[in-house]
């Protein structure tokens, strides 16, 4: 016996009246170790004007590559404060930021290992249904055998990998295009 | 190598198309390009757990956050959080926003002309039990009118939002009231092409959670995806299909 999922509907305009008291724009304590880095970006439309009412989520491991989770088996160290889970707002230029860890490589199919990643949900009113993406990391060397960034058009890859910021290390920049030539990988999970 | 049991694709139908031009904020914002499929790993398949201390008890009575009571009908909203398979998704967070009795969000952006009611928020969220129970008391929604097309009005509704046990079962919907004369004129409602899917989001009222003399209860179960029954030890695009 299966029971349809329920339907996905909007955020709409006022969500933070119910998300606010989650937020969480500092993913890993300073006492977790990793190298630290700061993302910010932005969410623009098909017309490329910014989204003022988005919700940015994000769930990633640890720089050991293990997960805050019961389904995580691997036999790696987990630091007690770590949660892995963020969730910023964009402000009224778009505009979202947070700070974290960059997180180590977790297993993929066929005993593969996949890059270091983000796993990223994006609300906004207008959307029915979440956004699911991933965030990449510049320079990283083994994002050239990731399975999830092969199965993407190579072309848009380089809309999932962050920049760098001039001359700032730690510093990345990763815009949320929903639309337009330059529309970010969206993938069905 | 880790075996990966991976959550089930929605069927074909319940869920939008995340273009749906009735609703018109959709245009600029649902995206136009295919979206890649991925099977699910271990990224996937783990999620945000939120232990026991981060939800304050109150938090599930939207009567009782200020000093005095919130105008409007008092009611109950509760109900369950399953699987496809049935199976109840214990200690999963729930999270709710609405507008006030009149219609009204406290919201900067919320331009329309309804008092806000100083004894009222609109926000709360609980942990499902170990059967999958949840439970809030509140206040009944007012509709209220939107930009999307001349004299657009939204159904009263409420917010749901819902992590279930892994990043690939996270769902945010709404709640719809029975015999809302609103809802066969609401794009947002209307978005998904199958009725059975969009009725399933109407609550039912219930008898027996209605409390004498002080609120009626309204039931609201949610489905999340449910889990395939065999690993995938090794993925390729067709096998997951």
């Amino acid at each position: 016996m299966s029971v349809p999922p329920t339907t996905s509907q909007t955020v709409g305009p006022f969500s933070r009246i119910g998300f606010s008291w989650l937020y969480r724009d500092q993913i890993a304590t300073l006492d977790v170790p990793g190298e630290r880095v700061e993302i910010s970006g932005r969410i623009l439309d098909g017309d490329g004007v910014p989204v003022p009412d988005g919700i940015v989520e994000i769930w990633q491991a640890n720089a050991q590559g293990k997960y805050a989770h019961p389904e995580d088996t691997q036999v790696k160290a987990l630091e007690a404060g770590f949660r892995g889970y963020g969730r910023v707002p964009t402000d009224g230029e778009g505009r979202f930021h947070f700070s974290t860890i960059k997180p180590g490589r977790v297993p993929g199919p066929n005993g593969t290992f996949q890059a270091p990643h983000l796993e990223i949900s994006v609300f906004t009113r207008g959307l029915l249904r979440r956004l699911i993406t991933r965030m990449y990391f510049p320079d990283e060397p083994s994002n050239g055998e990731d399975f999830a960034l092969s199965l993407v058009d190579p072309a848009r890859r380089r809309t999932l990998i962050a920049r760098k910021m001039d001359g700032r290390t730690g510093q990345l920049q990763w815009d949320v295009r929903l639309q337009g030539e330059a529309e970010t990988v969206f993938f069905d999970v | 190598m880790t075996k990966v049991f991976a959550y089930r694709r929605c069927p074909e139908g319940t869920q939008p198309k995340h273009l749906h031009p009735a609703y018109v904020s959709s245009l600029k914002r649902a995206p136009h390009k295919p979206l890649v499929y991925l099977p699910h790993t271990l990224s996937e398949i783990t999620g945000p757990v939120f232990p026991k201390e981060v939800v304050d008890l109150k938090a599930c009575d939207l009567t009782r956050q200020h000093l005095g009571e919130p105008l409007g009908e008092r009611i109950v909203v509760s109900g369950r959080v399953i699987d496809e398979d049935a199976r109840p998704v214990a200690n999963t967070l729930v999270e709710i926003w609405q507008a006030n009795a009149a219609g009204r969000y406290l919201h900067d952006g919320d331009q329309h002309n309804a008092p806000l009611d100083p004894n009222f928020t609109g926000e709360g969220r609980t942990l499902t039990d170990s059967d999958g129970r949840y439970r809030f008391v509140t206040v009944k929604p007012g509709e209220y009118p939107w930009g999307n097309h001349y004299n657009a009005w939204r159904p009263a509704h409420i917010h749901f939002s819902l992590f279930g046990p892994a990043f690939a079962t996270r769902l945010v919907t709404q709640m719809y009231f029975p015999g809302d004369p609103l809802l066969p004129f609401d794009p947002i409602f209307n978005c998904t092409d199958d009725e059975a899917a969009r009725n399933r989001l109407i609550s039912v009222f219930d008898w027996a959670t209605t409390i004498p003399s002080e609120a009626l209860g309204y039931q609201f179960d949610i489905v999340l995806n449910g889990r395939e029954a065999t690993p995938m030890e090794t993925y390729t695009r067709e096998q997951e299909r």
